[in-house]
């Protein structure tokens, strides 16, 4: 399957899932919002640029916030996780070897410390910056922003952890040949 | 010159970044203030037809609650009717005051209608419902939304078939109310916590307040009719620093188990908001 024809899918089954799946569950606390849809974003090839990558980002987050009847606040904090993420990979692997001899970021390319630490930072700054903007609009107290920072964290952590067990996606080790 | 263009060049990124920050940011702002953002109406129309082939599914599982809830509904508009009253006593005669329907047509000042409800959530800060029927159908903005128990939300947003409704349970949300037994006025909102629970701010301290009172919709919420369930007292604090009471409200409605809803359109709401608009430019 090429790759934009996975990527196109896997765009449609995040904002399904999101939508339809982790946003119907009844609410189990204040602070806990189930988030996975994001990991589409970190999910994306290496080879797509700064910019595209800020571009596909804008479009997926808008596209959950007319599902969620929010225009523009997943997508402010989709566009935030996509221009850090470049800096983020470019720190945490290798030039030479893994980037240009996998497609894109996962557990088999990077290794279990440098993804876990990729995932947890990003699915950190995501949701920091989407509270903090909901904060904005609500007021609260101080404690609610950083409990609902953590808890969601947490909670998005082990879905991630989950989908990455179930789907485990074996990059092909890109050779000179192909 | 050239500089300038070196600058963008060599910050291109970091510039489109903050383009597409202020974009979407701008929409988000925009639309909590006037609830209208950039392709609202296309994109519900979009996320409405994806809503209703999933709610084809979903509406098995809630055929149950929703049944129950208009036999309820049923039930209290049962115990209404005139034939219920029966005084022993024949000299006293029961009268229903009122004329014939048809006289009173020109009276009425809340048209109804019915929709189905096709999709919606409880878990965020700001929860939606997308109704099926939209200005094709004759909804407009600002129209109340009833459920079988009680109230539900107002209409923000509408497109050709589709229509979305701001639940109560919305951090926007305000609506004012009344004690049934006193009459004494309040605003509700929602608090963002819980959402079985919604907040009466604003009545005063003087009113004698007991668990279980009912609060309904007040005369003065121009967009609701007045006298809908709104939910029932569950407890109430007495802040020492100010004059008011604050009352959590247990709702009637169970907003995730909603499937049919009416919309109330007040016909006179044009000429009330005028009139007020008029009287808030003399006084300024």
């Amino acid at each position: 399957m090429s790759d934009l024809l996975k990527n196109l899918i896997r765009f449609a089954v995040f904002i399904l899932v999101q939508v339809f799946i982790l946003h119907k569950i009844p609410p189990l606390h204040r602070f806990v919002v189930p988030y996975l849809y994001f990991l589409y974003i970190i999910w994306l090839p290496f080879s797509v640029g700064r910019t595209w990558l800020m571009v596909i980002a804008f479009v997926f987050g808008l596209t959950l916030d007319y599902f969620l009847g929010t225009p523009g606040l997943h997508a402010a904090a989709c566009v935030l996780i996509a221009y850090v993420r470049p800096f983020l990979v470019n720190m945490l692997i290798r030039q030479e070897t893994t980037e240009q001899s996998y497609g894109s970021p996962s557990i088999h390319s990077m290794g279990w410390a440098p993804y876990g630490l990729l995932v947890f930072v990003l699915t950190f700054l995501h949701h920091s910056y989407l509270v903090l903007l909901e904060w904005l609009q609500f007021p609260g107290s101080f404690f609610y922003f950083i409990g609902k920072v953590l808890a969601s964290t947490a909670v998005s952590m082990g879905l991630i952890l989950v989908t990455e067990l179930l789907f485990y996606r074996k990059e092909r080790y890109r050779t000179n040949a192909a | 010159m050239r500089n300038i263009f070196l600058f963008i060049r060599r910050y291109f990124n970091f510039l489109f970044f903050l383009a597409l920050q202020v974009l979407a940011l701008s929409f988000l702002f925009r639309y909590n203030k006037f609830h209208e953002a950039a392709f609202m109406g296309v994109a519900s129309e979009v996320t409405g037809r994806i809503n209703a082939r999933y709610n084809n599914v979903e509406y098995y599982f809630k055929l149950k609650k929703a049944n129950e809830a208009l036999v309820q509904e049923n039930l209290r508009l049962r115990e209404q009717l005139r034939s219920n009253y029966q005084p022993a006593d024949t000299a006293v005669q029961l009268v229903v005051d009122s004329i014939r329907v048809d006289s009173l047509l020109r009276f009425q000042k809340y048209h109804y209608m019915e929709a189905m409800v096709v999709g919606g959530f409880v878990t965020t800060q700001t929860n939606f419902y997308t109704i099926h029927r939209g200005s094709d159908q004759g909804v407009k903005v600002d129209m109340a939304v009833i459920g079988p128990s009680g109230i539900v939300g107002r209409v923000v947003n509408v497109s050709a078939n589709f229509a979305t409704v701001m639940s109560v349970l919305s951090r926007q949300f305000r609506v004012d109310a009344k004690l049934k037994n006193s009459g004494e006025r309040g605003t509700v909102g929602w608090d963002g916590v819980d959402p079985h629970y919604v907040q009466m701010r604003n009545v005063s301290k003087s009113v004698e307040v007991k668990r279980g009172d009912t609060i309904m919709t007040s005369e003065l919420s121009s967009i609701f009719p007045p006298n809908i369930l709104i939910g029932t007292v569950d407890t109430f604090y007495t802040d020492p620093s100010s004059n008011f009471h604050t009352l959590k409200l247990k709702t009637t409605t169970n907003f995730s188990t909603v499937q049919y809803v009416y919309l109330a359109q007040n016909s006179q709401l044009e000429e009330q908001k005028l009139l007020e608009a008029a009287t808030k430019k003399t006084n300024e």
